[in-house]
């Protein structure tokens, strides 16, 4: 058995907001394993980057959390902010959706860099300078020795994301979150960013939760996905499995909806019917009964629970859905 | 991308230039006064009361034989004082406060700014004359009364201010990177908002010189001997009609701190704003 790097169970968050209370997480479970790589995937407002928060312990201060998040064992629910203060950075890091204003304007890079290390690594001035110039070298930014000096503006996206991604490998941490680290950056360019961070995670066996709505960009990166909708997950596989049989209707209304090349002319992309609903005012049942075709009365009554459409393999997890009525297409 | 320095825009900013050349001028006259004036300020000398222009008295004398010039050129050293005395004390305990209630939030953030509110509530002149009443007049009392009635403003304007920055990308990115709020504020809260502590320093000052005048011609401020632009105004009253330049000239002299004041502030804001910094 392979140790477990993260166990997060019935993780709930409830966040205020003007109109009211809003689940913003409603009962996420599941676990990674030392050097594992997984994929959360859904629409915006679903809760994918809310994950991410909530593990790094960054969500609004008067958000409400409840379950349990464990990182090497160690219970991150609840915990004071000064030790949460020494596990970031240190144990886990995160990449920025947004290289663009997730670095300081007013501070040269080779500073930004030497952060985590100075303060987790009690690195003077010169070796952490120097450390800096080895994680840029690293992570392939061009010229990285007159870098170093270089203020944000005078990057590109795409380097200052290779910056980000420079900073939260600085500390090796056991557990990357990249929530969409190449949704700002050219389609050229994310390419190449995802082909670092997958490099560098299988060296340093890191464990990897990449974040993303953008399923082919799953489908190469991770070993597993799961798709999240209304707060919770509604479906879980090794990303080969889910890429061949997909279970859960929203996951298939998903992956209907992607454009693909070579459709005739005038083909009318597929959508799902309906729209995200409101998370202040969830329904009972499966969030996404009010959209779905094969919704039925028990749908709407109770939350499902989650299924085992094909149980654990040797070498695969299993695949699970929250689906009563799910079928294979 | 036509990046340049501070130097070269501030050169070219008019009114930049122009404020910063008045505020200059105060300075040096300040400066100049402490090392040379053309009499002592004290000098009194009757028999040539209310004597017009002349060599000897460049802008005349007043209503005790004093000159002019040399009350205007030591009460420049009063109202600097003042200013930096007061922004001193605004910014001291202004913005430790303000940063602390960005930083914390909750209950601490509700009580620095109901605090800064209840402060706001009186009239700065109005505390200052009740300050006076208590413990008497003079600079000191009016320094410190102007300089409380700061404290509130810097409080607010850089809670303001480190709000907006705390809701930036790179604070959450410094949070992930595990800093404390201590750290995030000294490294990425506080010189992100320096350029409108400056902006605003510069304007409190010049409000600060006007709140001094004002407070010495009510007899609340400066005592005598001391020279003070705002009790020149207030003996220069009763001689209106016969000597009607006696309040003319600490009145200019008033008047152009302030303005220049303004001035380079208005300036500083449009050069430190880094919008326009990175124009191309």
């Amino acid at each position: 058995m392979t140790q477990v790097l993260l166990d997060v169970n019935d993780l709930r968050v409830g966040l205020p907001t003007a109109r009211g209370w809003a689940q913003a997480l409603r009962g996420v479970s599941f676990s990674m394993a030392k050097g594992q790589t997984l994929g959360l995937i859904g629409e915006s407002g679903c809760g994918k980057s809310l994950t991410a928060l909530a593990l790094m312990g960054l969500l609004p201060e008067r958000a409400e959390v409840s379950g349990s998040m464990r990182l090497n064992g160690t219970e991150l629910v609840g915990m004071a902010e000064p030790q949460l203060c020494q596990l970031r950075g240190a144990r886990m890091a995160m990449i920025f959706q947004e290289p663009m204003t997730a670095l300081n304007p007013l501070h040269p890079i080779w500073k930004q860099i030497a952060e985590p290390l100075r303060l987790h690594q009690n690195m003077g001035a010169a070796q952490a300078k120097a450390r800096a110039l080895e994680l840029l070298e690293r992570v392939q930014l061009p010229r990285a020795r007159e870098r170093l000096d270089a203020y944000p503006h005078q990057l590109s996206g795409g380097q200052r994301q290779r910056v980000m991604i420079a900073i939260a490998l600085a500390c090796g941490p056991d557990l990357l979150i990249a929530d969409e680290p190449t949704t700002a950056l050219d389609v050229t360019v994310q390419k190449e960013v995802l082909a670092l961070i997958q490099q560098l995670v299988r060296e340093d066996g890191m464990g990897l939760l990449l974040i993303s709505h953008d399923l082919g960009l799953m489908r190469d990166q991770v070993e597993r996905v799961m798709v999240m909708y209304g707060g919770t997950v509604v479906e879980s596989a090794a990303t080969s499995e889910l890429f061949a049989h997909r279970a859960h209707p929203y996951t298939q209304g998903l992956f209907a909806a992607r454009p693909r090349l070579g459709l005739p002319r005038g083909t009318r992309l597929t959508t799902i019917a309906g729209s995200v609903p409101d998370l202040v005012d969830l329904p009972a049942g499966c969030a996404f009964a009010d959209r779905c075709p094969q919704a039925q009365a028990d749908c709407r009554t109770a939350m499902p629970p989650l299924l085992t459409v094909a149980p654990q393999g040797p070498s695969e997890e299993a695949h699970l859905v929250r689906c009563p009525h799910w079928r294979l297409p | 991308m036509a990046e340049q320095g501070f130097w070269p825009r501030a050169r070219r900013h008019p009114s930049f230039v122009a404020g910063g050349c008045m505020v200059a001028l105060l300075i040096l006259s300040a400066c100049l006064s402490l090392l040379w004036s053309p009499y002592p300020v004290g000098d009194i000398d009757i028999p040539n009361k209310l004597a017009s222009p002349s060599a000897a008295h460049w802008l005349g004398t007043d209503s005790l034989g004093r000159d002019i010039a040399s009350l205007l050129l030591v009460g420049s050293q009063n109202s600097l004082l003042v200013g930096f005395i007061a922004v001193g004390i605004g910014l001291g305990a202004g913005v430790p406060l303000g940063l602390l209630a960005a930083a914390r939030r909750g209950w601490v953030e509700e009580l620095v700014m109901r605090a800064a509110d209840f402060t706001f509530a009186f009239p700065a002149l109005l505390s200052a004359i009740m300050l006076t009443a208590i413990y008497g007049p003079g600079l000191v009392v009016s320094i410190v009364a102007i300089g409380i009635f700061n404290i509130p403003v810097f409080a607010r304007i850089t809670r303001g201010a480190a709000q907006a920055v705390w809701s930036r990308d790179y604070c959450t990115a410094a949070r992930a990177a595990g800093k404390g709020p201590w750290r995030i504020t000294l490294d990425h809260v506080l010189p992100n908002i320096l350029s409108v502590l400056i902006v605003q320093a510069t304007i409190q000052f010049a409000i600060a010189i006007l709140a001094e005048a004002a407070l010495s011609y009510l007899g609340l401020g400066t005592q005598p001997p001391q020279a003070s632009w705002g009790r020149m105004l207030n003996e220069a009253q009763s001689q209106m009609f016969q000597a009607p330049m006696l309040a003319v000239y600490p009145g200019v002299a008033i008047a152009l701190a302030v303005l220049g004041l303004n001035l380079m502030g208005d300036g500083l804001r449009d050069l430190l704003d880094p919008r326009l910094a990175r124009q191309r």
